[in-house]
Formats: structure tokens, sequence, C-alpha cells
């Protein structure tokens, strides 16, 4: 019982990492229908800048609020410079641009910053939290806590506020939504700020238990995008389960049968659940216009 | 007799002509054997490259997974010889079927999804195929590898009275391939199952209205781009005579898909370029020290801005602007 | 329509101009590693290593007369990256010795390019599989995995333990030295009562590591990896509230690991070289002036902590600097054959003794055990 306890805790955290990662991916699929691959970079830098502006003497609040500004005017500016200058062009196209972007972000960050990992203190210690024989660390509950507040905050952006359904009616009709009269190069710079700062976000609470170096991106998008597209791209709900879904799924499958595999596991689910959903569980179905 | 230049040729003689012309005459310009190394290099992933233009460019189906099918050609090319007493040459061979099989049997459900949702999956089964070579060491060697035994052709050449140096043998030898693999993915284009193909690319529902059996067309471009990306593999291997599962690797799978992307995924000459570009850049760039990965991004970010369509059938509009 | 299609190709073919021949020089040396990429914290410190030296030489007035020039590659630790280097270095650069190759992939790629252009090469990688069989042309200089799960067993031995829970990483160093460790583990005495693994991206090793607690009669815990996992796995040892002893490997014998690891590292036991101890060893110890003079060279130059990784690119630097002046030459052949008669020189890893079928030279006795106390390495006596 106290085994199964453990691995729930341990699938909680690393879900809640996988589900900030995902979270960050919604805002720019929703507005341009491009998988951003630099989201895990922002993630990184979420996590870099905070290690180097405290270790210069700011308090952490202070570091880690530099760092989310500082990820969404990157964002901002990634927007600005490279995917409004490729106007018209393809969604493949627009990914590749991710793609240089994601080595540009990385290799930048291996130049300002260096090539060693880090880590800067948790927010409330290092002292488990013990229940019924289990413990997880209050760094976990951070994270938890953080992609719960993320979700809603989405959540409400996407179906109360005016600009959040001018996101949505951007990738849903780019020129209809100019038409009406929504300024899409605002909701394009708005949803790329966003985006980082989440990702930013998530690099800050994550950054204690993960660690963090120029190069831990990679592997964050990787499993972001993974949870994202189980849970349905572009829907936070989706990506808020889709990550905690698939951290569970790791951890039982490291205490219950092969630690080698778990993470084929974990893609077996996603593969079987779009076999039979191929929207992921919550995403919406789109049809082909003809 | 026809005269030889009495119509114009065709872009598929075209392209042929150039790769065939571009293979012969760059070797004169190699100062030293490291040169025919990196050909050899671009070959290989041109050749892979040319299965996805099948599969991007003419079927407009993404895959993010075929390093999974040059991992399998690779592995069956070190394992052949050793645990099948075949020759590497036949390796090869079971490789590419290998591939074919699997790409059909996982074809046929991960093609009905879209998009990302196809992305993911692809995705997905090139992971799980590189996980399996990475942890079941005591058949693939783990992640640390395993060395691949000769291919033999130079030793058959030795004995046939022909010397060629190692590097360059390869250089013709994938060369050759590559141009085989170019004239048979430029004559699918030009057939019927090649229209059809790329009617899929423009729509999928009108493409079946007008009685186009979908799936079976998909499913066929998935089957021919994985056995391109096995012997791709399989070739890598061969003339490393070492693999190890980072060739399986989604990032290899990514590496392939920019290629394609770059250069220009509806064309065998366009996709050609990208893994000519990507190959060689960074050789060119190691001189930049800790600058090339930043370099590295930055190009690629400026070729998609200013080229979008990719480099060569954008560069292919200017120049034709230019002209006319 | 052809020649527009000819023109494009011309402008594209003009991007791979460029791969300019490199300038001449009096003794090229060659190196690829892993600056770049997972493997970067061996890499890094290993190329600024070979930097330093090679000026530190240079200023000195160079070997045998003559200059040294370094063509140094980045291959983040691919093997594939790695070959192309390899041939680079070989066909283009025409270095007359290479030093390289951070991980066992990348080395065991390079190896068949090296043998065949009758070129020495020196590995700064692991695994035992490097030197065993032996290869003509090929070296190293760290100690092997298999040593550091004999020296591991040792000390287990030694405080009158024998149950132990293996955990390790499923990259290459992890996975060969779990292998490594499974196969002298009854020789030395030693069981293995759990077997678990994780990933290179992993954050959380908590389920792995419940299972090894619960494993019937466990007594210590073995993690075999370098990089992050290890420092994750540390804290997570410290969460779970296990008392037993921790050992690590000589894959996290850098500062940051500590730093890392925080708190949780208290206790910790590893194999490594005595670099990390320098200062602290006696001076009557016979390896103490060399360890002190690396470790202040290194961190003067880079004004980074000192780690054992830069201290094997030392040692082959120094070996193969050593055999150049042995030969009185700089011939490919001939500095082969003096690295092989390399005979009690003193590196950063031990006293090295070479030989036709010894290719690597150290015993365990190079090995020292130690202790994380108070957030500082101190020796096992």
């Amino acid at each position: 019982m106290s085994e199964l306890l453990q691995f729930t805790f341990s699938g909680l955290t690393v879900g809640a990492v996988y589900a900030l990662v995902a979270l960050g991916f919604t805002i720019i699929y929703n507005a341009s229908g491009v998988v951003n691959f630099a989201q895990g970079e922002f993630v990184m830098l979420g996590g870099m800048i905070t290690v180097f502006a405290h270790a210069a003497g700011a308090p952490l609040p202070a570091a880690a609020a530099l760092a989310v500004v500082a990820t969404a005017a990157i964002g901002i500016l990634l927007n600005k410079l490279a995917i409004e200058r490729a106007r018209g062009a393809s969604v493949v196209t627009l990914i590749i641009i991710t793609i240089g972007a994601s080595i540009f972000l990385r290799g930048a960050a291996q130049l300002g910053f260096d090539k060693q990992l880090h880590r800067f203190p948790s927010f409330s210690g290092d002292d488990p939290i013990a229940i019924a024989g289990a413990t997880i660390l209050p760094q976990s509950l951070w994270m938890l806590f953080g992609a719960a507040v993320v979700f809603a905050a989405l959540y409400l952006f996407f179906t109360r506020s005016l600009t959040g359904k001018a996101v949505l009616a951007t990738a849903n009709n780019k020129l209809a939504a100019q038409l009406v009269g929504i300024d899409t190069d605002f909701v394009m710079a708005l949803s790329f700020g966003l985006s980082a700062a989440i990702g930013a976000l998530a690099g800050v609470l994550a950054t204690p238990i993960t660690l963090t170096s120029y190069d831990a991106g990679t592997a964050l998008a990787l499993k972001g995008f993974a949870a994202a597209m189980l849970g349905g791209m572009g829907n936070p709900f989706g990506a808020l389960v889709g990550g905690l879904l698939v951290g569970l799924i790791e951890a039982t499958t490291a205490g219950y049968l092969s630690s080698d595999y778990k993470d084929a596991a974990a893609f077996v689910v996603i593969l079987a659940v779009l076999f039979a959903m191929p929207q992921g569980l919550f995403g919406k179905s789109a049809q082909e216009r003809v | 007799m026809r005269p030889l230049f009495a119509k114009p040729i065709s872009a598929k003689q075209a392209t042929l002509l150039v790769l065939l012309l571009l293979i012969a005459v760059a070797p004169a310009f190699f100062p030293s054997n490291f040169y025919y190394r990196v050909g050899t290099l671009i070959f290989i992933n041109g050749l892979a490259v040319t299965g996805l233009v099948v599969l991007i460019g003419y079927a407009g189906q993404i895959s993010l997974g075929h390093a999974g099918f040059a991992g399998l050609g690779a592995y069956a090319c070190a394992l052949g010889p050793v645990h099948l007493g075949l020759p590497p040459a036949l390796s090869l061979v079971l490789g590419a079927v290998l591939s074919g099989l699997l790409a059909w049997l996982v074809g046929r459900p991960i093609l009905r999804l879209k998009g990302h949702y196809l992305a993911i999956a692809t995705l997905g089964f090139g992971v799980l195929v590189s996980m399996v070579l990475a942890n079941e060491a005591w058949l693939t060697g783990g992640p640390d590898g395993m060395a691949v035994a000769d291919l033999g052709l130079r030793g058959l050449l030795k004995s046939a009275g022909i010397k060629v140096g190692n590097a360059e043998l390869w250089y013709w030898l994938a060369g050759l391939i590559l141009l085989a693999g170019a004239w048979l993915a430029l004559n699918l284009k030009d057939s019927p199952s090649g229209r059809a193909l790329r009617s899929l690319h423009d729509s999928e529902v009108a493409a079946r209205t007008v009685g186009v059996d979908v799936a079976r067309y998909k499913l066929s471009a998935f089957v021919i781009s994985a056995v391109y990306a096995s012997v791709s593999g399989s070739l890598l291997a061969l003339t490393n005579r070492f693999v190890t599962p980072d060739i399986a690797n989604f990032l290899h799978s990514i590496e392939l898909v920019t290629m394609t992307v770059l250069g220009g995924a509806g064309t065998v000459i366009g996709a050609a370029t990208g893994a000519l570009l990507l190959t060689a850049l960074p050789q060119v760039l190691t001189a930049l020290q800790e600058y090339e990965h930043i370099v590295f991004g930055l190009i690629m970010m400026l070729v998609m801005i200013f080229l979008p369509d990719g480099l060569l059938p954008s560069l292919h509009r200017l120049l034709r602007r230019r002209v006319s | 329509m052809k020649k527009s299609i000819l023109l494009s190709w011309t402008a594209a073919a003009a991007l791979a101009v460029g791969l300019a021949g490199p300038a001449d020089a009096e003794i090229k040396i060659g190196s690829t590693l892993a600056v770049t990429g997972g493997a970067s914290f061996l890499g890094d410190p290993e190329a600024r290593t070979l930097k330093m030296l090679v000026d530190e030489v240079n200023a000195a007035g160079g070997v045998n007369g003559e200059k040294l020039e370094l063509v140094q590659y980045d291959d983040g630790g691919d093997p594939n990256k790695a070959r192309t280097f390899a041939t680079r270095l070989v066909e283009d650069d025409e270095v007359v010795a290479v030093i390289g190759g951070s991980t066992t992939g990348a080395t065991m790629a390079m190896i068949p390019v090296f043998e065949e252009a009758k070129i020495p090469f020196i590995s700064l990688a692991g695994a035992v599989v490097i030197i065993d069989p032996v290869k003509k042309w090929v070296f190293k200089t760290p100690h092997t995995d298999r040593m550091a799960c004999g020296k591991i067993f040792e000390d287990i031995r030694k405080r009158g333990l024998s149950k132990v829970g293996l955990i390790s990483g499923s990259g290459g160093f992890g996975k060969s030295m779990r292998q490594q460790c499974l196969d002298v583990a009854g020789s030395a005495g030693v069981e293995i009562v759990a077997d678990e693994t994780y990933g290179p991206d992993d954050a959380d090793m908590t389920p792995q590591l419940t299972k090894i607690k619960n494993a019937a009669g466990v007594q210590a815990i073995l993690n075999a990896d370098f990089g992050q996992g290890p420092a994750i796995v540390t804290r997570n040892v410290r969460q779970l509230g296990i008392a037993l002893p921790l050992y690590q490997s000589h894959g996290v014998a850098s500062k940051s690991f500590i730093e890392l690891a925080g708190e949780a590292a208290e206790g910790v036991r590893l194999p490594a070289s005595a670099l990390l101890v320098a200062d602290k060893l006696p001076d009557s110890d016979p390896q103490k002036a060399v360890v002190v003079g690396y470790k202040a060279a290194y961190e003067k130059a880079t004004g980074e902590p000192v780690s054992t990784f830069g201290g094997h690119a030392y040692d082959a630097f120094q070996m193969l600097v050593a055999a150049m002046k042995k030969a009185g030459s700089s011939e490919p052949a001939a500095v082969r054959d003096a690295i092989e008669q390399t005979r009690g020189f003193m590196g950063t890893a031990g006293v090295v003794n070479m030989s036709a079928t010894d290719h690597l030279g150290l015993d365990l006795t190079a090995f020292r055990m130690l202790e994380i106390r108070k957030g500082d390495w101190t020796l096992v006596e």
C-alpha cells in the first residue's frame, strides 16, 4: 500500500513537470496550429536565468520573476523576428523555424551561461512530507499547485476573455479574424509571450527537482509534447491530465514492471489511446475543409 | 535517328543528370579523402530524405519516427552476419524487407491519424525502436553499440584487379545507390500511383471523391519511405563499421525531416539539397567553435524565413523570375 | 528550367565550400570530444585541459624543438559525428596522434579509422571494451568501470556487508558499469539483491529506490551513472529515509555533484583518483606533486573547480608528449611504440605501466575511496 502511494507521489511529481511543459504548448498551438519545438528551451531559460540571477545575488522570488519576464520577452522577440517575417508560410515551415530557434537558444545558453548542471534551493526546503509510509517533497506540491493555477488561468482565458476568444478565432480562420477587427499580429505576439512565460514558470518550479542545464530543454519538450498529444493538443485540461497521466504510467511501470521500459510504456499507452481516439483524450475533432 | 536535344528534356531527366554530374565531377575538387567521407554521408542522408519526399512531398504525410527504420536497417547489417551468417549485403536486403513489413504493420493504424497526432504516433514508434536497441544489450551491445562486418566489396574488387581506396569506394557506392533511389522516386512521381499520391497531398477528401483508395496509397508511401530509411541506415552502419542506438534517436528523425523541408519537400533534387546543406554545414561551422550551434540555428531560421518553400524551390523561383 | 536548376544548385553548393584546408604547423595533435551534449561535463574540462597544456608546452619551446598544434572538434558524444571527425583528423588535418572520445560509443566508432590509418589514439572513455581485447593503436587513461566495481565491492566487504542493491542509468556509462559489476560481484563475495535502472533524463527515482529498499536483506546501494541521475538518486535516497550506505561511481567525481545533491551527499562514498583530495594528501604521497600542480594550473586557467575528467586528458597528453620526446620524433609508429613502453608514469589517475598486453596500465591501488563529509571530499582510511 505504501508502495503504491510512493509510486503515485513519484508519478505526480514527474507528471506535474510534464503537465507544466504541455500547458506551455497550448497557446501557440491554439493561435497558429504550430507545435513550438523551442518550448523546451523556454523551460530551460526559466531555470537557467533564475539560477544565474540568484547566484548574482538576487533573492529567489525576484530571480524567478526576472526569469519569467525575460523569457516572455524572448518569446515575443522570436515571434517578431522570425515567425512574423515568415508570414504566409506553411505550418511545416513554421515548425522548422521553431526547431532552428531551439538550436539557436541552446547555443546561446551554452555561451551566455555555461555547460554545467544547476539547481537552486527548493521554495519550502527539502524535508519530505510523510503520508502513510510514503514521502513527497514540498517542491512537488508547489509544482502541482503551479500546474493547477496555470490550467485554471488558461481555461478562463480561452472561455471567458475576449482576447482568449480572439486567439482561438485567429487559429480557426486568420482572414476572418482580421475581417472582424482582430489584430492578429498582436494575438500572435501575445501567444508567444504567454507560452514562453508559462514555459519559464515550469522551469522555475521544476528546477529544484529536475536540475537544469543548457540542453535540458529537448527531453522536457519531447515528454511535454507527448503529454499534450495524449490529452488532446490545444486543450488545457488535456495538457494537465495528459501530463499527470504520463507521469503516473512511468512511475507505476518502473515500480511494478520494468524500469528499463517505463518510457516505452508511456508511448505504448499514447499509441493505444490515439488508435482509439485519434484526437487524444480531450481533443476536438477537426474536419478537413474541402 | 533522334537528335539528342530535339526536345527539351523532362524534369526527371534533368534531375538525374544534375545529380549524376555533381556526383561525378565533385571529386575533382576534393583536396583529401575526408571529402569523400562527407560526400558519402550526404548521399546516405540524401537517400533517406528521398524516401521522405515520397511520404511528405508526394503524399503529404509526416513522420518523426523514420530514424527507427534507419536503426532497423543498421542493426540488420550488424546482427545478420553474426547471428544468421548472412553476408552484409544480404543483411541490408533483409533489413529493408523487415522495415517494409513493420511499416506495413504499424502504418495501418498510425496513418489513420492526421497532422500532429500522426507526428507523435510515428515519434512514439521511433522511440520504442531506439529503446529496444539500447535496452537489449545481450543482442545489440546496448548504448555503447556494436561493430559491423565489412561489406567485402573492396576485397572483391581487389581480387578482380581493381584497387580503390575505402573512402572513394563508399563515395561511389553511396552515390550510385542515391541515383538509383532518386530514379525510382522520380518514376513513381510520374506514374498513375504517383499522381494518386500527390492528390492526397492537396486534399484527402477530394482524392477519395474521385475514387483514390486513400488508405492504401498512404500506406504504400509509408512503406516505401521506410525501405529508403532502412537502406540508408544499413549503408551508414556498413561504412562506419560500427553502430550505436543513436541512429534510431528521435533527433535523427527530426534531422531527416528538417533536411527534407529545408531543401524543398516537393522534389527529389530539393531534398537532396537539404541533405547536402545540413550534412556539410556542421563541418564548415567547426571553424566557429563555440558559436557553431548559434549560427547553425540561425541559418535554419533564415532559410525558412526567406525561402519558405525550401531552399531549392524558392531559389528556383527567384532565378526564373530574373531570367524571364 | 534546366538552366535555373543548375544555377540554384550552384548557389546551394557554394554554401558547402569553405571546408578550407588548415594552416601548416609543426606537430599536429588531434582531438574530438563531447564538448557539448549530454556528456559535456566530461568533454568540456577535457577540452579546456588540452588547450591549456598545449599552450604551456609551446610557451616552453615545444616538443623536440617543434611547436604543437591542437586540432579540436566537438562531436557532442555522437558516435557518427565522432567517426566523421576521426576521418577528418586523419585525412584532412593529417595529425600524428589523437586524444579523445569522451564517451565509449564515440571511441568505439573511431577505433577502425585510427587502426586503419595507423595513428596512435588515446581514449578518455571509461569502458573496459576499449582496451580489452588490446588493439595495436588504441590506449586509454581513465580507470575502467570494471575496476570501479572492484574497488567499491572491496570497500563494502571491508564494512562487513555483502548484499547490494544496484541502480544504474540506462545510458552507455551506466549500462556498461552495471554489466561489469554483475560480472565481478560473485568473485568479490557480493550478492546483487536488486537491479534497477532509470533513463538519462529522469527526474524522480523513488519508485526504483522503493523497490530496492524493500528488497530482502539489502545492506548497501550502488548507483552506476554519471550526470544528473546520481544527484537525483542521492536526493531521493534521503527523501525516502533510506539509511543504507550509498556508493556512487567514479562518474560523479566533480564538485558539482556535491552542490547538486546538497545535504543528501553526506556520507556518500565513491572511488576516484587522488585529484579530488590533492590538498589533503600527505606530503609523502608520490602522487601529490602531480595532482596539486594540475589542480592549481587548471583552476587558475579556467576559474572552475577541477574534476577527474580533465585529469584523464592531462594524463593522456603528458604520456603522449613523453612518448614523443622518448621517440625523438613525432612519427606515428614511433610514438605508438613509445606510448606502449610507458613505465612508472605518474598521472592524476595513478602510476601507469603500459605493456603490449595492457594499454591502460593502471591497477586498483591508484583508485582512492573517498567519502563526502561536510560538503567536501575526504579520504577513507
